[in-house]
């Protein structure tokens, strides 16, 4: 049976749980539930009450910050200095917490431009599977001492640590943004168009597609040199599109930002623009979105994840379930190694946050 | 002869195992010249598979081995091993493909950095990392040390642009890191092994990610009659929202130094002086430079100067590029430190590092990465006089806690290494130590990968700091 959640209020407690229990699951904001969902004897550690930003100096472009805050408050914190974080982290709403976006490894279409999570990740403090408190990084932007912990972590899924605090770097946010939505006749103009626009020193927020043949374009920066900048864009593709500004494109990529594709589970897949004809080709009805000129897929499935499991695996690619029930959210090709193996061991030998409760015990 | 090398001489052909002293003294030291060791040999393998033998060799006979690239690495990160196996990957330099399209290159460990860039240039594209030992550090070396440049603040340290890895790990194993996708599912061990500085594992084979090439510059050079106006002024323009590609600062000796070297026709008389560089899209660019020279007006700087053409530019970024190097037609010898503190703490760190540098009796000239926060103190001094060497040091070694102390780091770019191994216990706690420890025996029981670098530990007193060959040749500059 599983035992109640525990609420821990500091890093302290955290450690204790840890060192008073067989088995935890953290757990943040509860927006990937398909990620935190306890198996049977694991006791979930929610995290939201370890919140609060810690030290955020906007002259730094950095912040700390404990890692149950939720990513609306952060945000909301930077906009008031005109920042804002750039790998544009999804379900802000949902209450997802930096402590989870990190762990999930978490990216939205805004990537495109300046890079993903783990391009702003500085620092992280966390709790091993033996309760000892460790830091990694620091909270300047530039930094090459130690190992590079505050990476290791993304992506890790609850499974390496428990995340107590995160330093992240920020930018400012553009002044103003404008998106062109552009129709194709199919995928292979769709395609064309995108790889044109990814190699050519056009700068855009996002560079989406809407499959079969829409690609979505953000354009972000000064206000007085946006209008010049739509007009090139639209001279670059050829194709005038249909332009949004204003309220109804801050609604259009803040309801994208929810990830409310479909019905079923949400999945992430990880690839490059060359994989999509393939993609496209198996993926029939499913609902879906590829971010940052093809290097991120977002799905909505809604028939048997072991389907699409084999479907991944086929094609070479691995996936990530956020939402829905499955008792392994990593699928598609198994990207487990014999390095991946010995670090988790390192730590956490005791198998504390091991994904299946019992697996790890060998 | 040590019993193992004949079966070293099976896996390697003549010529590509060195064992003779006179072989061996090249490979005895890298840029950090305080150390040398002799290894009990050098291979220089051609293939992955090579590699892997060699390093299978290491794990049988429990000897330890680094892995080599240039030999670059300021902080003796490439040191060889007393006794141990020196692992030369120079000729392990191929680019084995460029996909413009998907805008990657998978190069070699051995492939020099410039090299990437210009493989990429035909099709507008280039690597952004730019250490200013670019014309001769590997891509490997880059990996292991994270290595930065000028650009760091918007586009990242060498860890934001490569994508994927073939590794032998200590243990002989070959392990796949990362993909040719930006995103990944599970724990990042790519972005554990950047940075990790050799003691992880050995990469092979690296994709990198290419960029487009920013349309236009826009480079502003400003001087300033005070330090602490040019520090207020880097300030201001990060208060006004804009994101330059990067943001220097010179101070009055390193402007003298950079002027003997170069002419690069820098104001001479100012206290301070502040390069500036926006880049993107044209229209952007041009209303942004409009924000930036109001910025800059408002600071206080007493001539401000806009390269008008691509020559003006590279002119400006020439004395910059050459401040280190030039120091030496200031002084004998010197060290060049290597720390970083909040941006906001630029002013004091400076003012601090003014104190010691009057207490110790020792010029230190300053040239950073502003935007970084990112210092590159150089201390003077002349190893001829007695004990001046010693004051060095220890001037040195305060800047750094100091760096520390301002909530910063003992290192942004050059590596922990051997050099500064002693100083990370100022910045981790011992817990923060060991986890990375368990993670390190993990991978290498027998710590053979690098041993004795990274971590605290008893290390040979410093001896010497100075121009790396190549440097003194002009081939190079330091940052
Ligand atoms: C007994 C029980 C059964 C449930 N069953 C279901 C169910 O069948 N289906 C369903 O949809 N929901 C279920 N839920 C609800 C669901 O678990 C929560 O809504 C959700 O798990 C919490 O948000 P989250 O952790 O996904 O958020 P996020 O914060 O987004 O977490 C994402 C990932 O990060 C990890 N993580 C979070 N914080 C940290 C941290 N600080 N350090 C390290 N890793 C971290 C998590 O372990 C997870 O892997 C159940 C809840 C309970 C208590
Ligand atoms: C004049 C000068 C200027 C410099 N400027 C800068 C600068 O601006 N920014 C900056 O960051 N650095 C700078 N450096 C430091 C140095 O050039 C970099 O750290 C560079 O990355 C080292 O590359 P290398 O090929 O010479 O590596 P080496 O010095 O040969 O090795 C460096 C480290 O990498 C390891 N290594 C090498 N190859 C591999 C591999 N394939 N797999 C795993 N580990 C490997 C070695 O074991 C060692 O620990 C400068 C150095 C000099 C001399």
């Amino acid at each position: 049976m599983s035992t109640p959640p525990l609420q821990p209020t500091s890093a302290a407690e955290v450690q204790e749980a840890v060192r008073t229990h067989r088995h935890l699951l953290p757990r943040g904001g509860g927006s990937k539930p398909a990620l935190s969902r306890p198996h049977e004897g694991q006791t979930v550690l929610d995290m939201s009450g370890l919140s609060g930003v810690l030290e955020y100096d906007p002259s730094e472009y950095v912040f700390v910050a404990r890692a149950g805050t939720r990513l609306a408050e952060v945000e909301a914190l930077l906009a008031q200095h005109g920042q804002y974080l750039p790998f544009d982290p999804p379900l802000v709403a949902q209450g997802a917490t930096l402590g989870g976006t990190v762990a999930a490894g978490l990216s939205g279409p805004m990537r495109q431009r300046y890079g993903g999570l783990r391009d702003f990740i500085l620092g992280v403090q966390f709790v091993d599977g033996e309760g000892q408190l460790v830091r990694g990084g620091g909270k300047v932007v530039k930094n090459a001492a130690g190992f590079d912990l505050p990476k290791l972590m993304v992506g890790s899924l609850g499974r390496l640590g428990i995340l107590t605090e995160v330093a992240f770097k920020v930018f400012p946010a553009p002044k103003a943004t404008a998106t062109l939505l552009v129709n194709f006749p199919g995928l292979e103009a769709a395609l064309e168009a995108l790889y044109r626009l990814a190699g050519s020193p056009i700068e855009l927020y996002a560079l989406d597609l809407q499959p079969p043949g829409t690609l979505v374009l953000r354009l972000g920066g000064l206000p007085e040199a946006l209008p010049a900048r739509l007009e090139r864009l639209q001279a670059f593709l050829g194709r005038g599109g249909e332009p949004l500004s204003g309220e109804a494109e801050t609604a259009y990529w803040r309801s994208l930002n929810e990830l409310n594709l479909g019905e079923g589970a949400l999945v992430k897949v990880a690839l490059t623009a060359r994989r999509i004809p393939a993609l496209e080709q198996a993926l029939g009805q499913a609902p879906r979105r590829y971010l940052s000129a093809g290097h991120l897929l977002y799905l909505a499935w809604n028939a048997e994840l072991k389907a699409l499991d084999a479907l991944l695996q086929a094609q070479g690619l691995s996936g990530l379930v956020l939402k829905g029930a499955t008792h392994r959210p990593q699928i598609g090709i198994d990207l487990g190694q014999a390095m991946g193996h010995k670090v988790t061991k390192a730590l956490d030998p005791q198998g504390k946050f091991a994904q299946e409760p019992y697996a790890a015990q060998d | 002869m040590h019993a193992a090398l004949s079966e070293l001489e099976r896996l390697f052909p003549p010529g590509r195992l060195l064992h003779r002293p006179g072989e061996l003294v090249p490979y005895e030291s890298d840029a950090l010249t305080a150390f040398r060791a002799r290894p009990l040999a050098v291979v220089l393998p051609e293939s992955h598979a090579e590699v892997e033998a060699a390093v299978r060799w290491c794990a049988k006979h429990q000897i330890p081995y680094v892995a080599r690239g240039s030999g670059t690495s300021l902080s003796g990160g490439s040191l060889p091993i007393d006794g141990g196996l020196l692992i030369g990957l120079n000729r392990m330099n191929r680019l084995l493909r460029l996909d413009p399209q998907e805008r990657i290159a998978v190069v070699q460990p051995g492939f020099i950095n410039l090299q990437v860039s210009n493989a990429a240039a035909p099709y507008g594209l280039y690597y952004a990392p730019d250490p200013s030992s670019q014309p001769v550090s590997t891509i490997g070396g880059n990996l292991a040390f994270n290595s930065g440049g000028a650009h760091c603040l918007k586009y990242g340290m060498t860890s934001n642009h490569v994508l994927a890895a073939r590794v032998v790990l200590p243990d002989g194993e070959t392990v796949e890191l990362g993909s040719e996708s930006l995103e990944n599912t599970g724990p990042d061990w790519l972005g554990l092994l950047v940075g990790s500085e050799g003691l992880l594992g050995i990469a092979t084979e690296i994709t990198l990610r290419l960029l487009p090439k920013p349309e236009t510059y826009h480079t502003v050079l400003a001087a300033y009659d005070s330090l602490a106006k040019a520090g207020e002024a880097v300030a201001a323009v990060v208060a006004s929202g804009l994101l330059p590609g990067a943001m220097e600062i010179m101070d009055s000796l390193a402007i003298e130094a950079a002027e003997a070297a170069v002419k690069a026709g820098y104001p001479l008389e100012a206290r301070a002086l502040l390069i500036v560089e926006l880049e993107g899209e044209t229209p952007q660019v041009e209303a942004e430079a409009r924000y930036l020279e109001e910025v800059i007006q408002k600071s206080g700087a007493y001539e401000v100067r806009v390269a008008r053409s691509n020559e003006e530019r590279l002119k400006i970024w020439k004395g910059r590029k050459a401040a280190f190097s030039a120091v030496g037609r200031l002084s004998p010898d010197y060290i060049v430190q290597d720390g970083v503190v909040p941006r906001s703490r630029l002013g004091q760190a400076l003012a601090e590092i003014e104190k010691l540098s009057a207490r110790y009796g020792l010029r230190v000239a300053n040239v950073f990465h502003a935007g970084d926060g990112n210092l590159h103190p150089l201390i003077l001094y002349n190893g001829r006089i007695a004990g001046e060497l010693e004051r060095a040091e220890e001037l040195a070694g305060e800047i750094l806690k100091l760096c520390v102390a301002l909530g910063g780091s003992i290192t942004g770019e050059h590596g922990v290494g051997m050099e500064k191994k002693a100083y990370m216990t100022e910045m981790f706690a011992e817990a923060d130590l060991a986890a990375m420890r368990r993670i390190r025996l993990a991978l290498d029981p027998l710590e053979l990968a690098n041993r004795g670098k990274m971590f605290p530990g008893e290390a040979p007193a410093l001896q010497f700091h100075g121009a790396h060959p190549l440097e003194k040749a002009g081939v190079i500059s330091r940052e």
